[in-house]
């Protein structure tokens, strides 16, 4: 039988594990695009970034100060009989001390800081249930400089498929040195004004070298990609090829007379993971294998 | 070879850094970001008083992850913050206390580049997100004030040896790397555009 205890020993695990080490596809990206930089100034900062990487991963400690707030997806069993929430929150609260992870999640109004990334609604939990028998809970620990730059667009239809890249594009040019860049971008479009930020967040969650399945969205993912890197914004904002490592899009449909699309911003760091839970209690972290 | 630099910075010393030079520093650096700015502005307003130094000093646009062991605290994290939420705070800030750099990433608004320029005040552009390379730098945490922000928001005074690399992004002379590599992006933002097919 799973346990409280057991869901909250995993999350700390867990948000250990993703803070101090990215998913392989972003390292990779980082990698290739220090080796692809040529100038003096952009390779400098790619160079301390991939340095960063090493030495997080060495020192087993969170590769950046801001450990972001935690937000969490998580998938039930049809039966699930253990209080995953009350895990999930003992675990961000243990985390906080033990990792340590930075107290980041303040009263919106008073700015008040419990100190333990606990608060109304916080760690923030979106809730599935699906058709296995363990329990799988998806972190991601999003920082503030690049959440801050995530924008959402009520467009009209008739502004169609050249307002969504106007849109993209617009973004990206607002947000430029800002976000920690080279950065990657999640593209939510249709649903509604909540859905479309919601997919935008998820898109982060996709492997950045795996295309959508629809061949037209993956091609405009490609397009935008491309567009984006002809900009020159560069890591840091300091010039460079190298502006977006990736950009994923999820769309839903949407009203006949609504065209809403979001941006979620994520820095390099693009920090995510995920923990299944056995029903004998076993863990498996399939995003940090290896 | 890299330039060393050494806090506190007179005037001088600021204004010998150009635009685009890369430098290591050693000595006492401040963090100090949204609350800290707010703060220290109206603790001068009110006549009260400031429990740091500001002149001639480093202040880094800061919120570190710390950890006490024993009675002593060690910087954990310790990367830039996104230094343009200053952008209304900084040119006043610059002005009433006259620090020599102001360190963080992401670049800082044509009022900061002109008050930096009147003041003598550099901006060093440290990669963001490289926490675990900035805590090297950091030789020891000399003390904290204004604990009561919040572990982010507070004034950490760190001892600093070889803390970098920085880039010299905004010198006392009124250039900045960031408004130069914008005049770029105005350039490729039409090649963009093309490729989209946008007009």
């Amino acid at each position: 039988m799973v346990t409280e205890q057991d869901v909250s020993n995993a999350v700390v695990e867990l948000l250990r594990k993703t803070v101090v080490k990215l998913p392989k596809d972003v390292e990779d990206a980082l990698r290739k695009a220090y080796a692809s930089e040529t100038d003096e100034v952009p390779k400098m900062q790619l160079k301390a970034i991939v340095d960063n990487i090493d030495m997080a991963i060495k020192g087993n400690t969170p590769m950046c100060q801001d450990t972001g707030v935690t937000i969490f997806y998580a998938y039930l069993p049809k039966d699930c009989k253990v209080d995953v929430e009350k895990g999930i929150v003992e675990g961000v609260r243990k985390a906080t001390k033990e990792v340590p992870l930075r107290p980041n999640a303040v009263h919106p109004i008073t700015r008040k800081n419990p100190g333990d990334n606990v608060g109304e609604k916080m760690p923030y939990i979106n809730w599935r249930i699906h058709d296995k028998d363990y329990i799988e809970i998806t972190v991601m620990t999003k920082g503030a400089g690049s959440e801050n730059m995530s924008q959402l667009s009520m467009l009209t239809p008739s502004q169609g498929l050249k307002g969504i890249k106007e849109f993209v594009l617009n973004a990206v040019l607002r947000a430029g040195s800002n976000p920690c860049p080279p950065t990657i971008l999640g593209v939510g479009i249709g649903g509604s004004s909540d859905i479309a930020m919601k997919l935008a967040k998820e898109a982060l969650l996709r492997p950045i070298n795996q295309r959508h399945k629809d061949p037209e969205i993956a091609k405009l993912e490609t397009e935008l990609l491309e567009a984006i890197n002809m900009l020159g914004i560069g890591p840091m904002g300091l010039g460079g090829k190298t502006t977006c490592l990736g950009l994923n899009i999820e769309y839903a449909y949407c009203h006949t007379a609504s065209l809403p699309v979001g941006l979620n911003v994520q820095c390099w760091a693009g920090r995510h993971g995920t923990v299944r839970i056995m029903p004998n209690g076993k863990t498996a972290y399939p995003s940090h294998e290896g | 070879m890299p330039k060393k630099i050494k806090t506190p910075l007179s005037e001088a010393d600021a204004r010998a850094l150009k635009a685009g030079e890369t430098v290591y520093m050693d000595g006492i650096v401040l963090t100090g970001r949204d609350e800290v700015h707010i703060h220290a502005l109206e603790y001068l307003e009110k006549g009260k008083k400031i429990p740091v130094e500001f002149k001639g000093a480093a202040l880094f646009h800061c919120g570190p992850i710390m950890k006490k062991v024993g009675d002593k605290w060690v910087a954990v994290a310790a990367g830039p913050t996104t230094s343009s939420r200053m952008n209304s705070l900084e040119p006043g800030f610059i002005e009433k206390f006259r620090p020599g750099a102001i360190i963080g990433k992401g670049g800082m608004s044509q009022p900061t580049v002109d008050a930096m320029k009147k003041f003598g005040c550099i901006y060093l552009a440290f990669t963001g997100g490289a926490a675990v390379l900035a805590a090297k730098g950091i030789k020891s945490v000399e003390g904290v004030e204004w604990f009561e922000l919040g572990m982010p928001e507070a004034i950490w005074i760190l001892n600093c040896d070889n803390f970098g690399p920085l880039t010299v992004a905004i010198d006392a002379h009124g250039n900045s790397l960031f408004a130069d590599v914008n005049v770029k992006i105005k350039e490729n933002e039409k090649k963009a555009r093309a490729k989209l097919g946008l007009s």
